[in-house]
């Protein structure tokens, strides 16, 4: 595992001058998981906040070669031109020794949602790529309407809170444990917070021979109602209530890199500075808070028995 | 073999793109130079400017590598400078230093 320091020697490949908004999630991530491998990468991205505002023609934030699809085929396209680099290899029009990465990346709505199957096909037929679901947990790119991963009681445009309704219904869906059960070589869930972890899991995704999927916290400033300066806190702040675990599943061992000596701290204190749990501290709503730990509650005890932890 | 070889970056000039006629964009609107968004600059949405202070500097990076913008550079491991052609003035720099050697200041305000 490379330090800080030596990360500082890569080449950067995702460039300033994209028109992500201030403070975004998504770039952060992208830069993370590019750090992971020194080998050229091929990139890809769904459709998403990602994919429009760092191509906008006749520019692109890409230092590696990007192609841009539809919302629900980045894993599909980036399974082909992993499929074609190897005919060329075979053919040897490219050198046999030239090892070149293919990574897709998608949001939580071209991933948990519109791409699934074709994620889902992708890692089936065991092809030799990464993918990289940056959730931020909403159609954010549209204007913040709910996914398959928005939490439980968050407001969204297609879920509001206000007099008949208390923000989404329903609890999220775990598309890292979905990709667990593939059981491809390598399958993680990672956050920009701990950038050690996250560059560590993109190393061994890279670096595995076969499908892998990461699926990062990428918190979005605009649809989280949160400062914009506050992106990393409050993905820290995921992981040390319980929100967001990381851990990863390597050859079906699963194992959890994160526990806190001092255990969990509440949910609280990663929704409160949120504007789209607002209403849970309105009087009357305190259930909200206890449904919401609840749920983490049991989703950290499940998991900790499947990493085989206390 | 010269058909498949990558070629090697180019700078692709775009002067006057917008009175060109379809005939000159490239076929499939594919973008031949990489990275070409570092001509863009975003650096005038911001409304807050970071400040560096070298006394409380440790060089730890964690700025660095938790930007959003690409926009702190570093050179030998060591804390260079800021990108303001590109920084967004989000403050997450300020906000991660465990040092706190990162302020925001208002842009255009004294100080």
């Amino acid at each position: 595992m490379a330090t800080i320091k030596e990360l500082s020697h890569k080449e950067e490949r995702l460039t300033g001058g994209h028109r992500l908004c201030a403070g975004c999630g998504a770039s952060i991530a992208v830069r993370q998981v590019l750090l992971g491998t020194d080998n050229p990468v091929v990139a890809g991205s769904a459709t998403g906040c990602l994919e429009v505002s760092t191509t906008p023609y006749p520019f692109t934030a890409w230092g590696t070669p990007f192609i841009h699809n539809a919302f629900e085929n980045s894993a599909a396209t980036m399974s082909g031109v992993e499929g074609a680099y190897n005919a060329l290899k075979r053919r040897g029009k490219i050198p046999a020794d030239k090892e070149i990465k293919f990574v897709a990346f998608g949001g939580d709505g071209g991933t948990y949602d519109i791409g699934l199957q074709s994620l889902s096909g992708a890692m089936e037929r065991g092809h030799n790529m990464l993918y990289v679901c940056y959730d931020n947990g909403a159609y954010m790119n549209t204007g913040i309407q709910r996914s398959g991963a928005t939490p439980f009681g968050a407001a969204t445009t297609t879920s509001p809170a206000g007099k008949v309704g208390q923000g989404k219904p329903q609890a999220r869906k775990d598309l890292t444990q979905i990709m667990a059960a593939h059981n491809i070589p390598y399958v993680a869930q990672a956050s920009i917070s701990h950038w050690k972890d996250l560059v560590n899991k993109a190393e061994k995704a890279f670096a595995v021979d076969g499908p892998a999927f990461i699926n990062v916290m990428s918190p979005c400033p605009r649809g989280w109602r949160t400062p914009n300066e506050m992106t990393v806190e409050i993905a820290k702040l995921a992981v040390q209530t319980g929100f967001w675990p990381l851990y990863e599943v390597e050859d079906g061992e699963w194992k959890l890199n994160f526990k806190p000596a001092k255990g969990l701290r509440p949910v609280e204190e990663f929704l409160k500075p949120q504007g789209r749990f607002k209403h849970f501290f309105k009087p009357g709503n305190e259930h909200l808070i206890e449904e919401f730990q609840s749920q983490v509650d049991k989703n950290w005890e499940r998991l900790k028995k499947r990493c085989g932890v206390e | 073999m010269s058909k498949t070889k990558i070629k090697t970056q180019t700078k692709w000039n775009i002067k006057g793109i917008e009175n060109w006629g379809w005939k000159k964009h490239p076929l499939g609107a594919t973008i031949p130079e990489a990275g070409n968004a570092a001509d863009y600059k975003t650096g005038g949405w911001r409304s807050n400017r970071p400040i560096w202070d070298e006394e409380k500097c440790t060089n730890c990076l964690i700025c660095w590598i938790n930007c959003p913008d690409s926009s702190i550079r570093v050179k030998d491991e060591k804390w260079d400078s800021f990108d303001y052609d590109h920084c967004k003035g989000c403050g997450i720099c300020a906000n991660v230093c465990p040092t706190k050697a990162i302020t925001m200041v208002e842009e255009g305000g004294e100080k």
